[in-house]
């Protein structure tokens, strides 16, 4: 079965991201597939590379890059969410004149009709957030 | 049609899971996790709307349960502990998953 994962809250936050972060693991334990993970609103925040959590702490960004590379998943940040908190990738960087760019491993940007499209191409939707 | 609908918040802090029980109809599942599992606790005044709502099949997390030091045996009567494992398996088995956040 196809499985499609929305995030809408940051990580550290209260405990959405590392639901959704579990519950993807165990989707893929059972033998689904993952369509797509998109991240929304603050959702966004856990595709920053720039999140140093304290060494005996979770690291939530890299858990999604290590679950994203050993899974090939389609991690998505939405465009408009990640502008408005400075996520910001290399095409993002050169269009809108910025200094840095600062998306992590294996996130790439993109716009809500590849959410749309999740929704449709899925089975499931399944959504986490506050 | 059947629905899973999820409750990631307390009922004593948020009114989603009262949404959630207005809401769902016989056959459907109702999971409750994260903050939600306040709702699976025996003895309030959630408990008897749980408990008063027939046809419908309630889940708790069980790691959530866990992380909040909540021991099994305050989980009201009837409500099933479940993994993540069952997590995913009721999202596959419903027609479709409702997130009440």
């Amino acid at each position: 079965m196809k499985f499609a994962i929305q995030v809408n809250e940051g990580p550290y936050q209260h405990q959405a991201a590392d639901s959704a972060y579990q519950f993807t693991k165990a989707v893929l334990e059972a033998g689904h597939e993952i369509m797509r993970v998109f991240f929304y609103h603050d959702g966004v925040n856990n595709g920053t590379s720039l999140t140093t959590p304290p060494q005996d702490d979770r690291n939530i960004v890299n858990r999604w890059s290590e679950l994203g590379k050993k899974h090939d998943l389609d991690l998505v940040v939405c465009v408009a969410a990640a502008q408005r908190r400075g996520i910001v990738d290399e095409g993002e960087m050169k269009r809108n004149g910025k200094s840095a760019q600062n998306i992590a491993d294996g996130f790439r940007i993109s716009g809500l009709g590849q959410l749309v499209e999740a929704g449709i191409q899925s089975d499931r939707l399944v959504v986490f957030g506050d | 049609m059947s629905t899973l609908h999820t409750v990631n918040k307390s009922p004593f802090e948020k009114s989603s899971m009262e949404s959630c029980l207005a809401y769902a109809k016989a056959g459907s599942s109702v999971l409750l996790y994260e903050d939600g599992i306040y709702g699976a606790i025996k003895g309030t005044t959630v408990a008897e709307k749980v408990t008063a709502k027939n046809g419908v099949n309630f889940y708790v997390l069980g790691p959530d349960l866990k992380a909040r030091g909540v021991s099994e045996d305050k989980v009201v009567d009837g409500i099933e502990i479940v993994d993540y494992a069952k997590f995913v398996t009721l999202a596959a088995e419903n027609d479709k998953v409702q997130a009440w956040v």
